[in-house]
């Protein structure tokens, strides 16, 4: 800490240690939340979960039991909005990072992502059940919840892919050319493989973001109690959120133990997920060839 | 230079430049499904029952006011709360912490803005629903306070991740001047930095507000969802009900096509609305940030 040490500074420092002395205090505050979280959740959540947890069916109307086709129905429904997020995405922003002029049609684009990226969750929910579920006829089911939460996902994806791309020098572009190289080629062989972990950080953070949620999946596919593992991409499925949900809020006598197990499952999830992107990021800048 | 292009590269650019506009059909289709959902109720709810102060759709009482301050007092709460945590959270991870305390702070933040908003909401019912309750002798904690605390939660991240990039962003050679002519840092901060960074801050504010109206678990599992008007300052001691609540709530009971249905998709309008004019607003605030997908991603 920089002080001056003139005579009418005595009171100007006093201030600034008591006012660093707040903010810092403050600042503990959000840190002293975050840990509070996380561990309420690992500490009692951990005592409920076992193989049997992790693996098995509920029982007795949820209380007893596993979340196994909860923790399936979240990895199914992630997998289903990658499926229909990423290739649109990665090749949407390949276009506006190198094809799209600067004009009002490419300013149009990117305020229609940010339009996309400030729709209120339940929003889409109400968009997916009235498009997917009803009108297209795919009723409540992994089809309807993954279109819906590819949706929501993709101004995420299109963003952080459209970065990575442009961080990769213009050299590079110009060297490829230079030799003879098309612009698809070039693009293909070159900026693509560069942008590589900053397209797969990305990715992996947005899908996080889907599987985390509960709105969009509500009425497009989440099930409360399905006694067997989903069949068919119509079928609808259990969802780890979804879940947590319910047996937090509508399942009478619930045992404590189970609703933490499963709010620990979840965090686990995301968290991990949070994890490998976090390594693949700082991996990837430390090889930089750039 | 040419470049040569064959029939290939041809198709490949088409089918690229095809899905850049994706994302405004997107949202032409989502804009037009929503109208053409909800536009209906205009026509069957007569405009005296839109904005009266009941909400009981079994009644046909199908008053949207008392959802609309709902969200209001819920967000104007959180906001209360976040702006001044996350704002000084931003100012000490960029101005005062030691370097090794940056390192473990940010990915802390983004931890806390990773976390999936039931499992907050799950948090509130079990811990500091019943907490608040004894804590202010009110009858039940499941209330609009409660709602605003979890929320603030949610949207510190956004606040402090958007705000520390506008302050890291503010060129070293400002604060390096401020010191020369003999300011403290406790005096180049406030009088210097931050309002070098305004409109970085503003902006995170901005898509704090966004994400705070539009979010829907937090509130639906503890603000009580009671659609009772607020009438004073003293309803954030009560439950009241979201707007997104109501829509989460109550749609998987409605018939498709009813009122109540079309009621519901008039909501969704106007928070699709309200999120609109909120982001369109805090980009088009001038702040060329290095990392524009983190003001998405959170």
């Amino acid at each position: 800490m920089i002080t001056n040490s003139t005579p009418s500074s005595a009171k100007r420092n006093l201030i600034q240690r008591l006012g660093f002395g707040l903010i810092t205090l403050i600042a503990m505050l959000t840190v002293f939340l975050i840990l509070m979280v996380v561990g309420y959740i690992v500490v009692l959540g951990i005592p409920a979960i076992s193989i049997e947890f992790l693996t098995g069916f509920p029982s007795d109307g949820m209380r007893a039991g596993g979340i196994f086709p909860a923790i399936v129905g979240t990895i199914l429904l992630t997998l289903g909005t990658a499926l229909f997020a990423v290739p649109l995405g990665i090749s949407a922003a390949i276009y506006l990072s190198e094809y799209a002029p600067e004009n009002r049609w490419t300013r149009m684009i990117r305020v229609a992502i940010i339009n996309l990226a400030g729709i209120p969750s339940v929003v889409y929910g109400l968009f997916g059940l009235g498009l997917f579920v009803i009108f297209l006829r795919f009723g409540t089911s992994i089809l309807a919840g993954s279109l819906t939460l590819a949706i929501m996902t993709l101004p995420v994806i299109i963003t952080t892919t459209e970065e990575a791309l442009q961080a990769v020098p213009q050299s590079f572009r110009t060297v490829s050319v230079s030799l003879g190289a098309t612009r698809w080629q070039t693009i293909r062989r070159i900026v693509l493989p560069q942008s590589q972990p900053g397209i797969l950080t990305g990715v992996i953070l947005g899908l996080e973001r889907a599987a985390g949620e509960t709105a969009p999946i509500l009425f497009t596919a989440a099930a409360f109690f399905l006694p067997r593992l989903p069949h068919s991409p119509l079928d609808s499925t259990m969802a780890l959120p979804y879940h947590l949900f319910v047996i937090s809020t509508q399942v009478p006598g619930m045992p404590i133990h189970i609703q933490y197990g499963t709010a620990l499952v979840l965090l686990v999830f995301i968290l991990g997920m949070n994890l490998i992107a976090t390594v693949i990021r700082s991996r990837a800048r430390a090889r930089r060839q750039w | 230079m040419k470049s040569r292009t064959t029939a290939s590269e041809n198709l490949i650019t088409a089918i690229v430049k095809g899905t850049g506009y994706s994302a405004v059909i997107f949202v032409v289709v989502i804009f037009i499904f929503l109208l053409s959902q909800g536009l209906p109720t205009l026509r069957e709810v007569p405009l005296s029952n839109l904005f009266s102060t009941r909400w009981y759709p079994i009644e046909g009482y199908y008053g949207i006011l008392p959802l609309l301050l709902g969200s209001l007092i819920v967000t104007l709460g959180a906001t209360l709360i976040a702006v001044p945590v996350g704002i000084s959270t931003a100012i000490y991870i960029s101005e005062i912490s030691p370097r090794w305390a940056r390192e473990i702070l940010k990915p802390l933040v983004e931890v806390l803005g990773g976390l999936p908003s039931v499992v907050l909401g799950f948090l509130g019912i079990l811990i500091l629903a019943p907490y608040i309750r004894q804590l202010l002798y009110i009858s039940t904690g499941l209330a609009a306070i409660t709602g605003s605390i979890l929320l603030a939660a949610i949207t510190i991240p956004t606040i402090v991740s958007v705000s520390e990039d506008a302050l890291d962003a503010v060129p070293r050679s400002y604060r390096d001047a401020a010191l020369a002519l003999g300011a403290t840092q406790w005096q180049t901060i406030w009088k210097v930095t931050l309002p070098a960074a305004r409109s970085g801050v503003l902006t995170a504010i901005m898509l704090g507000v966004g994400r705070t109206i539009g979010e829907t678990m937090v509130v639906m599992m503890v603000t009580g969802n009671a659609p009772v008007m607020p009438t004073s300052l003293s309803a954030l001691f009560a439950p009241v009900r979201t707007m997104t609540a109501t829509i989460a709530a109550e749609m998987g009971e409605v018939a498709t096509g009813s009122t109540h249905y079309h009621v519901l998709f008039f909501i969704g309008i106007v928070l699709f609305f309200i999120a609109l004019v909120i982001n369109i607003t805090a980009s088009a605030v001038v702040f060329k940030s290095r990392k524009r997908s983190e003001r998405i991603l959170s």
